[in-house]
């Protein structure tokens, strides 16, 4: 199962990106899951911030993107950038678009709107 | 830091967008996700990594690994527009055991799975299906069918993976957009007869 050069589980020390964090972990929180959509709000940006936190802000300013696609783009591990836009949110830079909540998800209009939708593009 | 992407075309979703939703495309390794992935994306799939930790009961189960701190695993994923206000992702998600954290994260807020099975490896998907099952996820079959495969007969691959008789099994081609499009609305077709039964 876990055969060397196995492209798929790649074995990294992710000193790195937990200092970008100040070491902290992941947080708890429910607040940001893979598909959680994200942009800046108007708030301005001081000057001070953290290199990492201006590039996540320099990303999400152009639109609305998911929690998973930034941190595709910025080439992260997802959990440091939960650290990263939880703290951001925290601060006001960010407008957060909730995600769907559970019990909403084997809701039958959700379905028929994702059925319609496949079909309409692909059908 | 370049974290900007090139252009920005077609990277940012819709701003009416409001709605976010994900399938996960699964299987063993090798089996045709990432294809499948990039046919259907809208956008040049992206690749994502989740950290795992060796804390936890499933340490054991890492053999040849163990001794590391860190492992880290790679998901691709990709994203399809369906209407002004709904977008869905779709993440291919690595069907082994090991990467249990990595699947408590994958599957909270999914609406199912589509499990990608080659039938000349069938034994290979045996753990992805328990997987699947042991989170609850519902999920369809999709036999990724190549040219020099020969078509083995339903009612037997639904017995080699002891499906239940209303487990969808669909035949795809991952590199067709059109054939891939199918399994998943068949998928999406089951989740609703799931959802009328429990109403």
């Amino acid at each position: 199962m876990s055969t060397p050069g196995d492209p798929e589980a790649l074995s990294v020390e992710l000193v790195r990106p937990y200092v970008i964090t100040n070491g902290r972990g992941l947080p708890d929180d429910d607040q940001f899951n893979l598909i959680t959509l994200v942009t800046t709000s108007d708030q301005p940006r001081p000057s001070h911030l953290d290199p990492e936190k201006h590039s996540v802000l320099d990303l999400c300013s152009g639109g609305l993107l998911s929690v998973a696609e930034i941190a595709g783009h910025m080439k992260l591990p997802i959990g440091i950038v939960k650290v990263l836009l939880s703290d951001l949110s925290a601060d006001g830079f960010l407008v957060v678009r909730a995600p769907v909540p559970p019990a909403q998800l084997v809701d039958v209009s959700l379905l028929q709107e994702v059925l319609n939708g496949l079909q309409a593009r692909f059908g | 830091m370049g974290s900007r992407p090139d252009s920005a075309d077609g990277v940012y979703l819709d701003d009416a967008v409001q709605i976010a939703a994900k399938i996960l495309v699964v299987g063993h390794f090798a089996v045709g996700k990432t294809t499948f992935i990039g046919t259907m994306s809208e956008i040049p799939p992206l690749r994502t990594e989740e950290r795992m930790t060796q804390a936890g009961a499933h340490v054991d189960d890492l053999g040849g690994v163990r001794g590391k701190s860190t492992t880290t695993v790679a998901m691709d994923f990709g994203r399809i527009t369906l209407s002004s206000k709904l977008v869905l992702y779709l993440f291919g998600t690595p069907g082994q055991e090991r990467f249990v954290q990595v699947w408590e994260d994958m599957t909270r807020g999914a609406l199912g799975a589509l499990i990608l099975v080659d039938p000349e490896r069938l034994k290979e998907s045996f753990p992805v299906i328990d997987l699947v099952e042991q989170y609850g996820l519902p999920y369809a079959i999709s036999v990724n069918h190549f040219d020099e495969t020969p078509v083995r007969p339903e009612n037997e691959l639904r017995e080699a993976l002891d499906l239940l008789p209303e487990t969808p099994i669909v035949t795809c081609d991952a590199r067709d957009q059109k054939s891939s499009a199918d399994a998943l609305i068949a998928l999406v077709r089951y989740l609703q007869t799931r959802t009328d039964r429990r109403a």
